[in-house]
């Protein structure tokens, strides 16, 4: 079997991760922050180990501000719903996920005002087109670090320094970059960073998380829910601290054991090391399916500026056609249609057709990328 | 023999005041919070008393909040 839909979650997971979860159910067990035992403490190392690790990998200076949840999606939501108000702007672009396209169109309904900067065609976002959107009750700009569906990089250097400039906060989505793609929150001015973990991070899923920076006003910061933390047990009110504000209730602490691995895993190998072998297999993809009659490849084009996504089309056949042949003749698994993301479709012409979506990752192959060429080829070649 | 015990908002806390003192090389032990100190945390960070400045230099260079420091004979 060829796993091409890590961009969905990846698969297989680094070495440790299985044993790290195992580690935990079978020879912890306890509930962490929850009591004083020895079980306990050391639960809360565990959890504590995937907030150090998190924050390395990010360059975040304060493990206790980083914040787990389920997934990406539950940390935008925080950050979305937690800070934006009836009156605020908010500014965002038109290669997002529905996970930030559906809370900023309900906000909308709130009194929340949304500007969508438009995108070119390739996905990429220009700068200027992002400043010029701004307005003096500008609150937020949220982006997406890399598109889901054609993997584009997404300027947010440049998006943090207009968000300082404009005195606004930037909150990035980075479903698609942590763990295979550099970032650091300090020198890319990013005030929130929104990951997951079951992606590139290597855990499994049912973990992600919210790194909140020092600019960002806790205290205005409204949670998703509020219950039990372990802390503050005499008040019948939340604690107003992080992380345990919007921690409430027992977390996902063998999931965490699995992501503390992973991010760990990935710290050893290095960031960089990942992002080269992928770069390689992108354009080694990117590259062949241009080389193919009828096939039509969305995006840059060139695997400096993208994530390792490649979404592409066989003229002539539907992408659930493609995805179906290839998984039942080839072996090859995939993702096709909208990838959650109606608006980047729209941007880069494909809506509302969708197209055939291959995520790589580090364990994945050129032989297996040269595999899935000669699927394709034979897709496009049967269907002429 | 003379012990501190740091108080601390929550286990995250305490843990994190664990590692960036082992970090510093100090001794440092997490214990379930002494009854009789009324604590937000069941669990607290034990030191050597002789300690007391060290730690506390460690805690805020690291921007670790803690509630109380306490002296305590065990």
């Amino acid at each position: 079997m060829i796993y091409f839909d890590n961009a969905a979650t990846s698969w297989p997971k680094p070495p440790g991760v299985t044993e790290a979860m195992v580690h935990f159910l079978e020879k912890v067990g306890a509930n962490p922050g929850r009591s004083g035992h020895r079980p306990s403490v050391e639960a809360g190392r565990i959890v504590y180990d995937a907030r150090e690790a998190v924050a390395e990998l990010f360059h975040a200076p304060d493990p206790l501000r980083i914040v787990f949840g389920a997934n990406a999606t539950e940390a935008l939501n925080l950050a979305l719903r937690g800070l934006l108000r009836p009156g605020d702007h908010v500014v965002t672009s038109s290669m997002e996920h529905n996970s930030v396209m559906r809370p900023l169109r309900a906000l909308e309904e709130q009194g929340v005002s949304l500007t969508v900067v438009p995108c070119s065609p390739q996905g990429f976002l220009s700068p200027p087109d992002l400043e010029g959107a701004l307005r003096p009750e500008t609150k937020l700009i949220v982006l997406n670090h890399a598109s889901n569906v054609v993997g584009s990089l997404l300027p947010v250097r440049e998006a943090g320094q207009i968000a300082r400039r404009h005195g606004c906060l930037l909150l990035v989505d980075a479903a698609q970059t942590a763990g295979d793609y550099p970032i650091d929150v300090q020198t890319e001015y990013i005030d929130l960073l929104a990951f997951t973990g079951h992606k590139a991070l290597g855990g499994p899923m049912g973990t992600g998380g919210l790194v909140i920076g020092e600019r960002v006003p806790v205290d205005e910061l409204e949670p998703l829910k509020r219950g039990g933390t372990g802390s503050r047990s005499e008040h019948e009110e939340q604690p107003d601290f992080l992380p345990d504000k919007c921690e409430a209730g027992t977390p996902n602490a063998v999931g965490l054991a699995g992501l503390a691995a992973g991010a760990r895993w990935v710290l050893e190998t290095g960031v960089e090391h990942i992002r080269a072998h992928e770069v390689r297999l992108t354009q080694q993809l990117i590259d062949g399916l241009r080389e193919i009659p009828g096939v039509t490849v969305y995006g840059g084009l060139d695997a400096t500026r993208q994530t390792a996504v490649v979404s592409f089309n066989v003229a002539g056949l539907e992408p659930s056609e493609v995805g179906l042949r290839l998984d039942e003749e080839y072996d090859i698994m995939c993702r096709v249609g909208l990838h959650c993301a109606p608006a980047a479709h729209r941007t880069i012409g494909t809506f509302p057709t969708g197209t055939v979506r291959f995520g790589l990752s580090y364990f994945n192959t050129p032989e297996e990328v040269e595999t899935a060429l000669e699927a394709v080829r034979a897709i496009a070649r049967a269907n002429k | 023999m003379s012990y501190g015990v740091v108080l601390v908002p929550s286990t995250s806390h305490a843990i994190r005041a664990e590692r960036v003192c082992h970090l510093a090389g100090l001794k440092v032990k997490l214990i379930p919070t002494p009854r009789q100190l009324s604590s937000n945390c069941g669990t607290a960070l034990r030191f050597d008393w002789e300690e007391r400045e060290t730690v506390e230099q460690v805690l805020r260079a690291n921007k670790v909040d803690y509630d109380e420091v306490h002296q305590l004979e065990w």
